[in-house]
């Protein structure tokens, strides 16, 4: 049982839950270890029980690659909207620091900017980042890399905590991003291990025109 | 544009003229369709009985062809004759690793993967002209198509041998090998194949050459079971003979050692389980007949093994698990491995070992594509396998 760092709260997710007021990965971690819950072996974010009101996700894939490869792939974090649908693209503007502007897709051809910077990095096994104040989404993120048995390669498990804006357009945001809130995660999570154990992503479209991509672009 | 074999509802297809394939991902190639055949699981599609696919869908999952273009990081040279694996398989993900090819991890869009997660536990892979459950991939029934992944696939064929020799490399040749291996056959088996079509008739041919001492063939079709008995097999019809007694009794009372179920959720039979499955399958509930199924799992010797090459695709209704369990069985299923077996078949092709074109019983053009379903459907006994060939004349 090697894989357990998922579980049990840890400094990463006490600043986070500061800093959005909500202990949001804080509580999905350790959902299962506080008192009164059953405490078995299970991820907390499978946890039967809701974190209110910020949108959790959390998937994990095991891609045959090394650690240290699609760590530092993901490090960049210009490389995201390589697989990430709703990412239009990410500018690094400080990549020692690990600060990005992240411009969303929103509904109706409209995008969303969103400052991040990381708030914890370790060499080849996480890296986390949250939104930075006074952003339009109150949004944190978490990947791990964590080693599969023998030669399956390694574990990468994304939790994605947000909270969408008031008026208008965060109605919009929030049901474009809330219609189903495991889907996207999973399927972009589906997008980064076919990117980085094929070196592309799948689609059965007969030309390009009609891939996803495209029909995104010209919608 | 292109012609293609389109599927437009139950028991309705068309060649229709649509979008010719191009190249998307650097690893696809296009073929040149020469060769395509009408496969018994392309039934269940034309029956619709399998969920998920949409009008205009592009069939076929047995073909072959030219190589007309190729991607940068494809392997194939322009001007290659290839044969095409029904299972699209990226080679590099944990079950292509471990010659598992047709569970790729890879292969079926992320964003086709759910339906299949629902009703499986975990997403298919990708496969060619089957439902957006695999994937939603254009099929072969056509003058071209695209081949992602086309330097792990597609295997090479040598120009002395023609394409009706090779072309069923592509599906059912390894489907019906896989289903003997599946069946671990040991010298002095008996082994009892259900159905005598292209997969059971070549289940029977390979069970011969692993070394099973008798096989067995069911099935009610008098020319496919003479197509059995020339291949060495004996032969059971069921609408003559009590099966499960003539299998007792031909097994000289302790049961088959190996049961292969080559027929899958559409099994004919009069059983009254069955009749009910028939209208569950009619109103759209999708159960499985398992009449088959049912059937093999208690001629079986206790301790026997068990292997399914015939397509199920749902949920089935009073299973023997008592029989399952209490016998002690070997269960061995899926779809095939294609990639794992094309070159060792190439070779038994080639020198002779296996024969491939005793079973083609109709060659038509691509234009005929819609009659060829129909006759196969119809009139199984003398439509043993259907071949088309875009290029032939009317």
């Amino acid at each position: 049982m090697h894989h357990r760092t998922g579980r049990g709260p840890g400094a990463l997710a006490v600043g986070f839950g500061l800093a959005l007021g909500g202990l949001v990965i804080g509580s999905v971690l350790s959902a299962k270890t506080r008192k009164g819950r059953s405490s078995d072996d299970a991820p907390g974010r499978t946890a039967r029980r809701s974190f209110g009101k910020y949108e959790v996700v959390g998937r994990t894939v095991t891609i045959r690659k090394p650690r240290a490869e699609l760590f530092a792939f993901w490090r960049d974090f210009s490389n995201l909207a390589q697989f990430m649908e709703n990412l239009e693209h990410v500018d690094v503007t400080d990549a020692r620091a690990g600060r990005a502007t992240w411009r969303i897709k929103a509904p109706a051809g409209q995008t969303l900017d969103v400052e991040t910077e990381i708030v914890r990095e370790e060499d080849r096994k996480l890296i986390a980042w949250r939104s930075v104040d006074g952003s339009q989404i109150n949004t944190e993120g978490r990947v791990t890399f964590e080693d599969a048995p023998g030669e399956r390669g390694t574990r990468v498990t994304l939790i994605i905590a947000y909270d969408a804006p008031g008026g208008a357009l965060g109605k919009a945001i929030a049901k474009a991003f809330q219609r189903e809130p495991g889907v996207q995660a999973r399927h972009d999570l589906k997008r980064f291990k076919m990117l980085m154990e094929t070196g592309e992503i799948a689609t059965s479209a007969r030309r390009k025109d009609q891939t996803r991509a495209a029909q995104q672009e010209n919608a | 544009m292109m012609r293609a074999l389109t599927w437009h509802g139950a028991k309705d297809v068309r060649v229709d003229t649509v979008d010719d394939p191009e190249i998307i991902n650097p690893r696809d190639a296009i073929i040149k369709i020469t060769s395509t055949a009408i496969c018994g699981s392309d039934l269940h599609l034309y029956d619709g009985v399998i969920p998920g696919v949409k009008p205009g869908d592009v069939l076929g999952h047995e073909f072959m062809g030219e190589v007309v273009e190729t991607g940068s990081g494809s392997s194939l040279k322009k001007g290659q004759r290839v044969v095409v694996p029904f299972t699209i398989a990226c080679g590099g993900c944990f079950h292509c690793k471990t010659l598992q090819y047709s569970a790729c991890e890879n292969s079926n869009p992320a964003e086709k993967q759910d339906m299949s997660s629902t009703l499986y536990g975990q997403p298919m892979s990708g496969l060619f002209g089957y439902s957006h459950l695999t994937g939603g991939y254009s099929g072969g029934q056509a003058e071209y198509v695209r081949v992602p992944f086309s330097d792990v696939g597609p295997i090479v064929v040598p120009d002395h041998l023609e394409d009706d020799k090779v072309l069923f490399l592509s599906d059912i040749l390894p489907t019906g090998w896989m289903a003997a291996e599946n069946a671990d056959i040991q010298p002095d088996d008996t082994v009892a194949v259900w159905g005598c079509g292209p997969v059971g008739l070549f289940a029977i041919q390979s069970a011969l050459i692993m070394g099973a001492t008798s096989v067995i063939a069911i099935d009610h079709y008098p020319h496919r079971l003479e197509l059995a008995r020339k291949l060495g097999a004996d032969v059971i019809n069921f609408r003559e003979s009590d099966v499960r007694e003539a299998l007792m009794e031909m097994s000289g009372g302790i049961g088959v050692d190996a049961v292969l179920d080559a027929v899958g959720m559409e099994a004919h039979g009069f059983a009254i389980d069955n009749m009910l499955d028939v209208v569950k399958q009619k109103v759209g509930v999708g159960a499985d007949r398992g009449g088959v199924l049912k059937q093999a799992l208690l001629a079986v010797r206790f301790g026997g093994k068990v292997s399914i090459p015939g397509v199920y695709g749902g949920l089935s209704d009073k299973f023997p698990t008592g029989a399952l369990m209490e016998k002690g069985l070997q269960v061995r299923s899926g779809q095939t491995h294609v990639q794992k077996y094309t070159k060792d078949l190439l070779a038994k092709i080639e020198d002779g070992t296996l024969d491939t074109t005793f079973l083609i019983s109709h060659r038509l053009p691509l234009e005929d594509a819609a009659r060829g379903y129909k006759c196969f459907k119809e009139e199984q006994d003398s439509w043993t396998k259907v071949v088309l060939k875009p290029g032939m004349e009317h």
